[in-house]
């Protein structure tokens, strides 16, 4: 039912340590499931995946956050669904961003300490996954499976 | 990376919220104008943002807001006539769109309201 659907992973800033661990895990999951999946960020969180995926073996296809934004906005590119993660102000300004630009489903992944405060304050329309983690991805992984199956 | 940081620019607010970010426009501009994320600036900005995302003039100058994943919200200001005339006419279409809409929309009901408006705006004049 998926094959073919594309999918985009909207990583935000990389200091919380279970972002990289969820996008890979998240990228892996969907693409199993038939979904063409892309990840985009600014440089750091990009060359973070790079170096833990150094084959493209999780992950096939990056993108530079601002250019797909651009590439959205134009018309010339566009998902199925999208996924931003964020556990900062900055990261929902983005996911808010994307859910104006973009017709695709849209999840807030939310993380980190305040992820509750955080996902209490999202109010685009976008189906949320919220958890408190930190450096543990077991809680934000659980979460993810009873979305993405 | 957008051509901004290339440009001459004020810094007004750095690192806050998005939120206090547009408060900041909103109190600190002699116009404000609401636009979609995505909203194109500058050549080649795409205006980041939860809508309502705000513009503000002041004078010649142009604030807005830039988001950073990593450092937060910063308002900045540039000098740029150019913007601010592409801004009010995008405004005047956008006005321009809505009335035509209503008239296309517009039932029986719509247009008592819409006389009733007009009327009491000339009210005010009177008085």
């Amino acid at each position: 039912m998926t094959e073919g659907k594309k999918a985009l992973l909207v990583m935000g800033c990389p200091e919380v340590p279970v972002q990289i661990s969820i996008v890979i895990y998240l990228a892996h999951k969907l693409r199993k499931a038939g979904w063409d999946v892309t990840v985009a960020g600014t440089n750091a969180p990009i060359k973070l995946l790079k170096v833990a995926d150094p084959e493209s073996h999780y992950v096939k296809k990056t993108a530079d956050l601002d250019w797909m934004i651009q590439e959205i906005v134009e018309k010339r590119m566009d998902f199925d669904a999208c996924f931003a993660f964020m556990h900062s102000d900055a990261g929902v300004a983005y996911g808010a961003t994307f859910a104006a630009i973009s017709k695709a489903k849209h999840y807030a992944v939310v993380f980190g300490k305040n992820a509750e405060a955080l996902g209490e304050s999202i109010d685009y329309p976008a189906e949320k996954i919220v958890a408190k983690a930190t450096h543990n991805p077991g809680p934000l992984k659980s979460k993810i499976d009873r979305v993405v199956i | 990376m957008s051509c901004i940081e290339q440009l001459k620019y004020r810094l007004y607010l750095e690192r806050t919220s998005f939120k206090e970010a547009r408060d900041y426009i909103e109190k600190n501009s002699e116009e404000v104008y609401y636009v979609d994320p995505g909203y194109k600036i500058f050549k080649d900005y795409y205006i980041i943002g939860v809508p309502p995302v705000a513009l503000g003039v002041r004078g010649d100058e142009i604030l807005f807001t830039y988001v950073k994943p990593c450092h937060g919200t910063f308002v900045m200001g540039i000098d740029s006539p150019e913007e601010i005339a592409r801004l009010r006419e995008s405004e005047a279409e956008k006005i321009k769109k809505t009335l035509k809409e209503g008239q296309k929309k517009g039932s029986a009901r719509d247009s008592t309201e819409t006389k009733t408006s007009i009327i009491s705006f000339g009210d005010m004049y009177k008085k």
